[in-house]
């Protein structure tokens, strides 16, 4: 067997024989001339060895011609872990793979799906925990990469609307949009003229297939509002506060003058429950199955509607309520109080969350956006806020209106639509998860009555306003989520569906306890118990078993470990250790004071005294 | 003005015939899935819950014996076939899928001893009170043939156990001293003895198939090498080791079980400190067998139960009893890591899962997923609380319970004392010795 390295190849010859010994057979239909080594390839280089000592020169036009031919979003850098590419495949015809390797992935769509924040280091720990971490992560990394591919898969594009160079989308009217939209969707938009009962407060199902509405004089119904089909209509001869469906469209909640009546979906009654009196808002909590009631006698109180308990009765010692919203991403009801105040609620905690002062006068209305980013308030003092609810409650913008907003709605994709008088105004941001922008008016529309109740229709492009002529459905192009989620909420489910999702639904109800304002909290470490715990443990075993034990060096060939030596090298690893610890304390003070000098000023001479 | 609403048709979200699948389009934006933790969590206490509902271990008793089963050993080739020693003399040969007894043989005067079966799975071995080893033809006689052994060797001491090499023609005895014999021959090719004492148990190295490792009376286990006439070393423990277990996929781990109500599993090339105790058990541990996997054993023990233990965990994670079921002398984990066997002292074989509450049978590719996602999320939220709770709790018999509590009372008291006498001399006079190191006497080479 030669070992010697073979002169004129730049390969090394180890792996040149094996190359050799594994050469395929050549069949009578391939070229005579197939290339056998990287160097000696015409044409475009081939990737020959799995260790990546030959890598596969891209030409660059290929890349960026993929990348405008999937996709115009930003490209990743490629990923370290993703770097070992396949071979580029030759087929029978000798055409090569265009677009060798893994598909890329926007950057903007991974991060989406991260759930990991990859900015805090991995904390100092045992061998085993690290790797354990590491795999966790690069885990997660390889399905949030997963989950940004298979946005690919979605079908539909949001809905937008555009005005001609200088022309105010504000100034369009609905008869307008109406126009120039199919006709599928121009039948989406439609008034229901209903002096007689209203100002009417309205409700859409959480598939947004079905619209409930309950005028203040009794009229309540609900309706297949796509395809306009009634479902029921009654009335129940008292004044209507408010309406809400439950976690399906088959069930449907009225607050009435005295107490709160549970309907059917074919309106008969099915609970009158006299626990909850008084009753002006309601809230429902779909994951939790939690009807949240707002009362004038000031309780905020929780019915659990799957087993018909109370969970909790809080009082808010705030007089009475009536301005109630749920942060739908951590199930945080908020109050709005005459005082100004928007108090946060769980059920789990007898008192508020967090207190937050938002106006000078009373809150008129509130509400928050699906990613539970934002909080839109008005108030007695004709402003409009947006807070953010990301830790500090700081507000971002605000506005001064000249009648001020009785109602506040946020749109799946983060429209803010406000009810001042008789008239709509929208709102829209940059993009999905931005905070909209007040300044310009995205939609405005007039109605022929006063505002009283406001929602976006989930997953279409809608808005449905109660007001005291009846009910208007307004359209508002790129309101909504275009792609929903079959398992989650399906517009076009059928009865089987619904109820095989009810079962599921019900299987995987978190408990009230579990509310917090972060959600995610349940899968962080407790730290405060297992530091409590190894205290617990060191005092009862008289030591720390998990301290590390001092250097005790091993005994080397005979004559070589005499005790002098031996003392030498504890003495050279000790000062090694301790060298480290003055090293990392340096480094943590000079960390400290960069934290505390204030950024963007000039050094000034006296920096030097800072400590 | 240029406008787009969003449309959609409904042909494309609506199955066309009753016969198609409901369509489910997916999106998994996270913020259409809030609560994403919460709900999980719930998952996975549903999941756990529902593992305690389904773990139903117990699939079938064999009976026939007319003594306690004192040996048990697998077939190497056919996962239905097991063979069985009695001590009144008697071998079995069962069928696990007929769950049924097909061959008998008066084997021995006095106990079986030990039973082994050759690599091929042609023959077997067995070793009895009466002196004897015996080499017997796997297949039943035929019509009218009596039932005699293809070779008999007579001894001049008492073996106590036997085990066959894993690829050669030889096989090891113990007794007096550890005998490696030739099949071909009637004297052992050499005998190795280090101190005299009965030596209870002897096994061969799976992988490193000329290791063998055995436990003597005299509180030791020794190493051999089958290609030289002396042993390797041995290490001395506080109590007697009953019998000791190769790891099948790691060559140089091994899992001694204890008369101290331990086990101890060792890397044979650092005896000084084992690298795991494992202790739950409250009487002395009679046998253990590793799973093919090398990632668990189970053990038998004087206390009425077996436990199965994960290699690198110190407390078991499961544990089998039945009102029955008596003092176990010997278990078996079967070739395919599904399943146990234990043979008890009433007379019976006892076939268990491996794994409690796994479904038998072919499972369709939805519960497969199901089963998969479930495994993940019990896996994820293992350490909370509650669910730790509910997926470690265990019934036991009372007298088991009643002995663990009066254990853990003797440990906490013996641990306080010590603390104290601690706290009361001269610093350093008392050294702390971890649990590893407490039980080992001595190594010698």
């Amino acid at each position: 067997m030669e070992t010697a390295p073979r002169p004129g190849r730049n390969v090394p010859p180890k792996k040149d024989k094996l190359q050799a010994k594994r050469k395929k057979p050549r069949r009578y239909w391939e070229e005579e001339t197939a290339p056998t080594s990287a160097g000696a390839s015409p044409g475009p280089p081939l990737k020959k060895k799995r260790n990546g000592e030959v890598r596969l020169q891209k030409p660059k036009n290929t890349r960026s011609s993929k990348k405008s031919r999937i996709s115009k979003k930003p490209q990743v850098p490629k990923k370290p872990r993703e770097r070992k590419k396949p071979e580029p495949q030759r087929s029978l015809s000798g055409a090569q793979d265009p677009f060798p390797g893994p598909a890329p992935v926007p950057v903007e769509v991974a991060r989406k799906f991260c759930r990991i924040d990859k900015s805090i280091k991995l904390p100092r720990s045992k061998s085993k925990t690290r790797s354990k971490l590491e795999v966790a992560e690069a885990e997660e990394e390889e399905t949030s990469v997963k989950a940004a591919r298979s946005e690919l898969l979605l079908a539909e594009e949001p809905g937008f609307l555009e005005g001609e160079d200088g022309e105010d989308t504000a100034k369009i009217r609905q008869a307008d949009i109406v126009e120039a939209v199919d006709i599928a969707s121009a039948a989406k938009h439609f008034d229901l003229n209903l002096r007689q009962f209203g100002p009417y407060r309205l409700n859409y199902s959480r598939t947004g297939r079905h619209l409930a509405l309950g005028g203040r004089r009794g009229h309540v119904a609900a309706l297949d509002w796509v395809t306009k089909k009634l479902m029921c209509e009654i009335n129940v001869m008292e004044a209507v506060q408010d309406i809400r469906f439950l976690h399906s469209e088959v069930l449907l909640a009225v607050a009435q003058n005295r107490w709160l009546h549970i309907y059917d979906n074919q309106g008969i009654e099915l609970h009158c429950v006299r626990r909850c009196d008084r009753v002006t808002r309601l809230e429902f909590l779909p994951y939790h199955f939690l009807l949240a009631t707002a009362s004038e006698t000031g309780f905020l109180t929780y019915l659990d509607v799957s087993v018909g308990k109370i969970v909790a009765a809080l009082n808010a010692r705030a007089g009475r309520l009536s301005v109630m919203a749920q942060n739908p991403y951590n199930a945080v009801i908020h109050l709005g109080h005459s005082n100004g105040t928007v108090s946060l609620w769980s059920p789990a905690v007898k008192e508020p969350l967090a207190k937050i002062l938002c106006h000078r006068g009373g809150v008129r209305a509130i509400a928050v956006d699906s990613t539970g980013t934002y909080m839109a308030t008005s108030g007695l003092d004709h402003q409009l806020k947006i807070f953010d609810l990301r830790g500090t409650f700081q507000p971002l913008s605000a506005r001064t209106l000249p009648q001020g907003a009785g109602h506040l709605a946020f749109s799946q994709r983060g429209l803010l639509a406000a009810g001042m008088g008789d008239v709509i105004n929208i709102w829209a941001g940059q993009g999905k998860a931005s905070s909209p922008s007040l300044e310009q008016a995205y939609l405005t529309h007039r109605l022929s009555g006063h505002v009283h109740g406001l929602q976006f229709c989930p997953f279409e492009d809608v808005l449905g306003v109660g007001h005291s002529g009846g009910i208007t459905s307004m359209l508002v192009p790129g309101a909504a989520e275009p792609n929903f989620d079959a398992l989650e909420s399906n517009p076009y489910r059928s009865q089987k569906q619904r109820q095989e999702w009810e079962v599921k639904a019900l299987l995987e109800k978190v408990p009230a306890e579990l509310i917090c304002l972060d959600p995610r909290a349940l899968a962080e470490v407790d730290v405060i118990s297992l530091e409590q715990e190894k205290k617990e443990r060191i005092e009862r075993l008289g030591y720390d078993p998990e301290a590390k034990v001092p250097f005790q060096p091993k005994p080397k060939q005979k004559g070589r470990s005499s005790t002098a030596s031996l003392v030498k090298r504890k003495r050279k690893v000790m000062d090694k250790e301790h060298r480290d610890q003055v090293r990392q304390s340096i480094q943590q003070q000079k960390q400290k004071q960069e934290k505390a000098k204030p950024k963007g000023s000039r050094p000034s001479a006296l920096d030097r005294f800072v400590r | 003005m240029k406008v787009k609403m969003l449309s959609r048709n409904p042909d494309n979200y609506v199955r066309e015939t009753k016969l198609d699948l409901q369509r489910v389009p997916r999106n998994y934006d996270p913020t259409l899935h809030p609560f994403e933790v919460p709900r999980e969590y719930i998952r996975a206490l549903n999941a756990t819950k529902l593992e305690r509902v389904f773990a139903k271990p117990f699939l079938a008793s064999l009976d026939g014996h007319r003594d306690g089963v004192n040996c048990l050993a697998k077939h190497p080739k056919s996962l239905a076939t097991v063979l069985s020693g009695a001590c009144d003399g008697e071998v079995r040969i069962w069928n696990l899928t007929k769950r049924k007894c097909i061959r008998t043989i008066q084997a021995h005067e006095g106990f079986v001893r030990g039973i082994c079966t050759r690599f091929c799975g042609t023959s077997f071995f067995t070793v009895g009170d009466d002196k004897t080893v015996k080499q017997w033809k796997m297949d039943a006689p035929g019509n009218g043939e009596e039932e005699e052994p293809l070779h008999t060797i007579l001894g001049k001491t008492v073996y106590t156990g036997i085990d066959h090499h894993w690829k050669d023609p030889a096989f090891a005895t113990c007794g007096q001293q550890v005998d490696i014999w030739d099949e071909q021959r009637t004297n052992p090719i050499c005998s190795m003895t280090w101190g005299f004492d009965s030596i209870n148990s002897v096994k061969f190295n799976p992988i490193e198939t000329f290791l063998l490792g055995s436990c003597a009376s005299d509180r030791n286990i020794v190493l051999y090498d089958m290609r030289q006439a002396t042993p390797l070393k041995k290490v001395i423990l506080d109590m007697r080791t009953n019998t000791i277990c190769w790891n099948p996929m790691e060559a140089f781990i091994f899992t001694a079980a204890n008369e101290d109500y331990n086990l101890y599993t060792f890397d044979m090339r650092a005896l000084d400190t084992p690298l795991m105790v494992h202790m739950d058990h409250v009487s002395a541990v009679l046998d253990v067998d590793y799973s093919p996997t090398g990632k668990e054993f189970v053990s038998a023990s004087f206390d009425k139960s077996i436990r199965i233990f994960p290699v690198d965990r110190s407390r078991s994670r499961e544990v089998y009893h039945t009102k029955r079921m008596q003092h176990v002398i010997c278990v078996k984990w079967t070739s395919d890591s599904k399943y146990i066997m234990c043979g008890s002292d009433e007379m019976n074989i006892r076939l268990w899962k491996a794994n409690a509450s796994e479904k038998l049978g072919v499972l369709t590719s939805r519960e497969k997923a199901a089963k998969d996602y479930n495994q993940k999320l019990k896996e994820k939220f293992q350490y909370h609380p509650h669910i730790k709770r509910i997926a470690r709790h265990r019934h036991l018999p009372k007298s088991i319970y009643s002995q663990i509590q009066e254990q853990r009372i003797m440990k906490e008291a013996r641990r306080r004392k010590e603390v104290n006498r601690r706290k009361h001399s001269k610093p350093g006079s008392v050294p702390i010795v971890s649990e590893k190191k407490k039980h080992i006497v001595a190594v010698v080479k």
